[in-house]
């Protein structure tokens, strides 16, 4: 990790203890967050997501699978997270890191929960063969908070996808036939504590300062997914805090990006 | 078995409505990333690729560093929904690792290598959608996403796909064409001193088509050389405090 990040982590406690955060926010303020949807044609769904300086694109292929033995009436539902050595100095080409295998996990335990999609309608006329949809968080450019980022790009490039058209037990990509059936809209919120501040959408240089950090998926009625992460703990009464604060804001990205959910 | 299309009508047009030497709409960005020391994304049809360079920076594993010039390293990369198929494997194919190998030669006597000894200079490609020529695509951002870095360079090399479909030479085939077509053959080029820095090609030509099809790919590399340096243009110009992509910015013929 470079050695002036770790300096930075000096000033950021500094600028804490004064009430202030590095780049002028409030402490439970988000980065300025903007959604391009429809950027991958070539994807039956797609979305890039910008906080901050931070760029994620998720992209929704459709396929098919045989189901699981334990749930043959369900389709199938695979995330997985790239950590591009383009979005990173650190990040490093070979085999998924255990960052990026946490944050698929995370995302992926997010919008199944809040069954976003309903599994069930991905079944065919053939028991053997069910829809699967292969979600992949494309990480472009990181500046911390990528639960945040990759939740938000997931979710609007699973409301923009379509299925392709399905003959003979084969998908026909060229046709796309009708748009995926989505209802609920889980969006996470990720804190952090340093030396007692907890503040909301950490940077990069945040998160190395952080211990510990939470992220709390919330649909506008329940909490979805939940994964406290790094060192460090929350007392009882922080968590709960905390869980009032990501429905706050959850709902308040849900109005920002024109989200609704569906009963 | 599938049916061929009919890549040319009798009026000599391409599927998609192109003459024998017209490219594709393209469109160069540079400067789309925070992190990365250069970086460039490219639309080239329906390709969108997206180039980061770090360097010259420490080469870690230290035993692969040279004591005369800066080790340049190259990774093409293809995301698992880059195209219409179906999902694909995440990780290296065949395929891709010779197109990283290759990439990076292309660049190899280009960087002005000698300058950083014991440094590492790394180029990332990641083919974010793909629809034929992608490699020639992300040879002409890496120009720019190198120039982006601040990386000395000898000349800027721009690159094009020429090949033979219905028995007729063509300038930059699309992924049907090369598909369903009888020769593929990538060309990249120095712009200034005319060198041929990447020549592949599959297929059966003759000398004739080969000189043919030279001509066509020199020609091209000229429009797609004022890409470049627009590019780079606007990113020195830009008010923009901000580095982002946008995946849908849009393209232009030339």
């Amino acid at each position: 990790m470079e050695i002036i990040r770790e300096i930075n982590g000096e000033l950021i406690k500094n600028l804490l203890k004064q009430g202030k955060r590095a780049d002028g926010r409030g402490k439970l303020q988000y980065r300025k967050i903007e959604v391009e949807k429809n950027v991958i044609d070539n994807a039956e769904g797609s979305a890039l997501c910008r906080l901050g300086n931070t760029q994620v694109l998720a992209a929704v292929k459709i396929g098919l699978a045989a189901p699981f033995p334990d749930r043959p009436d369900e389709g199938v539902l695979s995330t997985s997270a790239e950590f591009t050595p383009i979005a990173a100095s650190h990040f490093e080409p070979g085999p998924p890191s255990i960052d990026s295998i946490e944050l698929a996990r995370v995302v992926d335990r997010g919008i199944r929960s809040s069954e976003i999609v309903d599994l069930k309608k991905l079944t065919t006329s053939n028991p053997e063969l069910v829809k699967a949809i292969y979600l992949d968080l494309w990480i472009i450019d990181y500046d911390g908070n990528l639960f945040d980022a990759s939740t938000i790009a997931a979710v609007v490039a699973l409301k923009n996808t379509y299925l392709p058209k399905l003959e003979n037990d084969k998908l026909i990509y060229e046709e796309r036939v009708e748009k995926l059936q989505t209802k609920a809209c889980p969006i996470s919120c990720t804190f952090g504590k340093i030396e007692n501040h907890i503040i909301l959408d950490p940077t990069f240089d945040e998160e190395i300062s952080l211990s510990p950090m939470i992220t709390i998926t919330t649909t506008s009625n329940h909490v979805c997914a939940v994964q406290k992460s790094k060192g460090g703990g929350f007392s009882k009464n922080e968590l709960l805090e905390l869980v009032d604060l990501a429905f706050e804001k959850g709902q308040e990205i849900r109005q920002l990006l024109d989200l609704r959910e569906l009963d | 078995m599938e049916n061929i299309p009919k890549l040319l009508d009798e009026q000599g047009r391409r599927i998609d409505g192109r003459a024998v030497d017209e490219l594709r709409p393209i469109s160069i960005k540079a400067g789309v990333l925070n992190n990365a020391d250069g970086s460039a994304f490219i639309r080239w049809g329906n390709n969108k690729i997206l180039v980061a360079v770090y360097g010259p920076r420490e080469c870690i594993p230290k035993h692969e560093s040279s004591p005369y010039r800066a080790q340049l390293r190259c990774r093409y990369n293809m995301a698992p929904f880059c195209s219409l198929a179906e999902h694909g494997k995440s990780g290296p194919s065949r395929r891709s690792m010779e197109l990283s190998k290759i990439i990076g030669e292309t660049f190899e006597k280009v960087v002005i290598t000698e300058n950083f000894p014991k440094t590492a200079i790394d180029i990332f490609i990641d083919v974010l959608q793909s629809d034929g020529g992608t490699r020639c695509a992300a040879v002409t951002a890496t120009t720019v996403a190198l120039a982006d870095a601040g990386i000395p360079l000898k000349d800027m090399v721009a690159a094009v796909a020429v090949g033979k479909i219905e028995n007729k030479v063509v300038l930059d085939l699309s992924k049907d064409e090369d598909n369903f077509g009888q020769s593929d053959n990538p060309i990249a080029i120095g712009v200034r001193d005319e060198q041929i820095f990447l020549y592949q090609m599959d297929g059966l030509l003759t000398k004739e088509e080969i000189k043919e099809g030279l001509r066509m790919a020199f020609a091209a590399i000229k429009k797609i050389h004022s890409l470049q340096l627009k590019a780079l243009e606007e990113n020195y110009t830009s008010q923009e405090h901000q580095k982002f992509i946008s995946l849908n910015m849009p393209t232009f013929k030339i």
